[in-house]
């Protein structure tokens, strides 16, 4: 077992990586796979990405492409029929001296892995509505997390429940700690979530669409808000979005999914300035613009994703790429090519290949 | 919260006055009365009753009076606790009832509890361990317990242990203790006899609320707020009680309203086949006699027991369901 997990970088220490130091989270290819009747579903199908302290990775793609489950993944909690088949999942631990774990290796439900989940890492959801249970005041369910993982009395546990909600920006905190989540708006329960998220002071957050449910002004509190938390306690992020504003604005580093698979890494200028993979420069053709010229047609992409029963050949995403090489797009699956330590892109387009 | 209570007590209230009205007429509705039962039933034995006679028992019990005026007077002697005299029995209504209602109660509390006992761990296992052998098996032997009538199982069960162990398992008390007083000694006989009848009527309704309780949990083991409970480290049985769990058992608080006199009601084949003392079998005799006081005291019961089973079930719900609680202000 490999102390520390390189298989991508292989000189990332020496290169201009983001931050000279091994990174927090390492996930190596990942596979996650729902075995249904009708067939196998390749949920996440090999995806391999980095988090660095204190950074934000953004992962992006359009729905169905294996997001949420990564996500989910990493902290073993991915519902039946959904399994991990396969990969390593790469945690720093805490003091700097001694070596990574391989979440994967612990059992999902042992007690080693249930101290990771919400202690180091934590889950912000989208839906803030239907994350939280009705029959408990949002007290009782802050609460919870802290008294899981701390020695904390009742009232040392209400104590801090209400001064999260503090930090996230609920007015009158100690009454709205006896309230019920029916009784917040959309955008008060996502700071709520947001509070019991950090309750237990994790290292790792992961946002999953955390801003998809909001209306757009609710969207620009909510997004602040985190990057405040993040610049006040050197939070890493994982930030999983289809919005490639929310992207731009506050990743650091970007993971571009399409069908399980990571098509394109790098830092988020280049995505944005030098796309690579033809899904990648796609999807950004597909960004409405303020200074495109009235009534000219918003670009989309051809076709849509298939049906995960009916995964294409080869590249997955073939059938719709206008640079498809035909006879070999369609036959092999493209290597992922590794143009720089921290940019990697899945494509024949580039690399030997081309 | 008090406004809200206070309301719906009125309108049980104003229910249980038109139950009364509709139990009245429902005991009118088959032609002719007690006095016309009365005399067939002489007239098959033989003897006759003369003119006279039979117009001196209708002014007694008042048939000879508009419908409007027996209704009232009826009423208004119920309203004091005042149930009038049995035709057939020649007794008090509320002495013929007398124990059997307590039986009903005590029979049907059990089979209800019995009936959650039994369905909701099961349920709640069937759904956590979905499609798993015994899931399964359960799902075959509830599909059974739903499609075989009790009436049919108490038969065979009575034949088997008579049979078998020539045992006669009919009736809630041994024949020294049907007619004693109440003692220590005929509470624990009615212990003993307890439970067969229980099951028996508890079998229908144990195998449905198997597949609902299965059901609710399934939907609400997919919500996204179970995932958040696993994300923050909880152990995966605490989550499934105390959320899933939680929210899948909020449905069986309004169905108290309707076990309670389908409980009762339903019992009455099983009681008639098992000789149970209870109130169904007596219903149906005195409705077959047309002694309309007794069957309209027993309709009249049965439909105020759906309206406090009601009231119970909005006061429960009330209590388990905080949305409930602060959205009706």
């Amino acid at each position: 077992m490999p102390q520390t997990p390189m298989v991508d970088h292989p000189d990332h220490e020496a290169g201009r990586s983001p931050s000279a130091t091994s990174p927090l989270l390492s996930v190596r290819g990942l596979k996650t796979y729902f075995k249904l009747d009708e067939g196998i579903v390749r949920a996440v199908d090999g995806v391999s990405f980095d988090l660095f302290a204190g950074r934000t990775l953004g992962i992006v793609g359009e729905s169905g492409c294996g997001k949420s489950i990564s996500a989910r993944s990493i902290l073993g909690i991915v519902d039946r029929p959904g399994k991990i088949e396969g990969g390593e999942i790469w945690l720093q631990q805490e003091s700097e001296d001694s070596p990574a774990i391989d979440l994967l290796q612990l059992p999902h439900e042992g007690a080693e892995m249930r101290a990771i989940r919400g202690k180091e890492i934590a889950l912000v959801f989208q839906e803030p509505m239907a994350s939280f249970s009705h029959y408990y005041t949002i007290g009782n369910q802050i609460m919870e997390a802290i008294l899981l993982h701390s020695t904390a009395s009742d009232a040392a546990a209400r104590a801090r429940a209400i001064e999260l909600l503090g930090m996230v920006g609920v007015p009158n905190p100690e009454r709205r700690v006896d309230e019920y989540p029916f009784q917040l708006s959309g955008g008060l329960r996502q700071r709520v979530m947001m509070a019991m998220a950090l309750a237990c002071d994790p290292r790792i957050l992961i946002a999953d669409e955390p801003t998809t449910a909001l209306d757009v002004t609710t969207q620009a509190q909510v997004l602040n808000l985190l990057q405040r938390i993040q610049k006040e306690r050197g939070l890493s992020v994982i930030l999983i979005t289809h919005d490639m504003g929310v992207v731009a604005e506050m990743a650091d580093d970007v993971v571009v999914m399409y069908l399980g698979r990571a098509v394109e890494k790098g830092p988020v200028d280049e995505i944005f300035h030098d796309p690579k993979h033809p899904y990648t420069q796609a999807l950004l053709r597909s960004i409405p613009s303020i200074m495109a010229k009235p009534r000219t047609k918003l670009a989309t992409i051809e076709g849509s994703i298939p049906h995960p029963f009916a995964r294409p050949s080869g590249c997955p995403f073939h059938p719709r790429c206008p640079d498809a090489i035909k006879g070999l797009c369609d036959v092999t699956e493209p290597p992922t090519h590794a143009l720089r330590p921290d940019r990697a892109v899945s494509c024949f387009l580039y690399g030997d290949a081309s | 919260m008090l406004a809200y209570i206070a309301r719906r007590a009125v309108l049980a209230i104003l229910t249980m006055a038109a139950i009364s009205v509709f139990a009245f007429i429902i005991i009118q509705l088959p032609p002719g009365d007690f006095v016309d039962a009365y005399i067939a039933n002489l007239s098959a034995s033989g003897s006759s009753v003369s003119m006279e006679e039979a117009k001196s028992l209708r002014a007694l019990y008042g048939l000879d009076q508009p419908i409007y005026v027996q209704y009232m007077k009826w009423m208004s002697r119920v309203l004091v606790g005042d149930f009038g005299e049995s035709m057939e029995w020649h007794r008090p209504v509320a002495e013929v009832i007398g124990d059997r209602l307590w039986l009903t109660i005590v029979l049907s509390l059990s089979a209800l509890l019995l009936t959650w006992g039994i369905a909701l761990p099961i349920g709640i296992y069937s759904a956590v361990r979905q499609y798993s052998a015994l899931d399964y098996l359960f799902t075959s032997i509830s599909f059974i317990g739903l499609a075989v009538p009790n009436f049919l199982l108490a038969l065979v069960i009575m034949y088997f242990s008579f049979v078998l162990f020539g045992a006669n398992v009919g009736g809630l008390f041994s024949s020294e203790f049907d007619l004693a007083p109440w003692s220590v000694a005929k509470v624990w006989d009615l212990v003993k006899h307890l439970p067969l009848p229980a099951v028996i009527l508890a079998l229908a309704g144990t195998a449905q609320l198997i597949r609902i309780m299965r059901a609710n949990l399934l939907d609400e083991l997919r919500k996204p707020y179970v995932v958040t409970a696993r994300a923050k480290g909880m152990p995966e049985a605490r989550v499934i009680w105390k959320y899933p769990v939680r929210a899948a058992l909020n449905p069986f608080a309004s169905t108290i309203a309707y076990l309670f006199p389908y409980l009762v009601s339903g019992s009455i084949i099983i009681s008639l086949v098992l000789s149970l003392p209870t109130v169904g079998p007596l219903l149906l005799k005195a409705l077959i006699a047309q002694d309309m006081f007794l069957a309209g005291t027993i309709v009249l019961l049965l439909g105020v027991m759906t309206v406090i089973g009601t009231f119970i079930s909005d006061l429960v719900l009330m209590w388990v369901d905080p949305r409930i609680r602060f959205q009706m202000d």
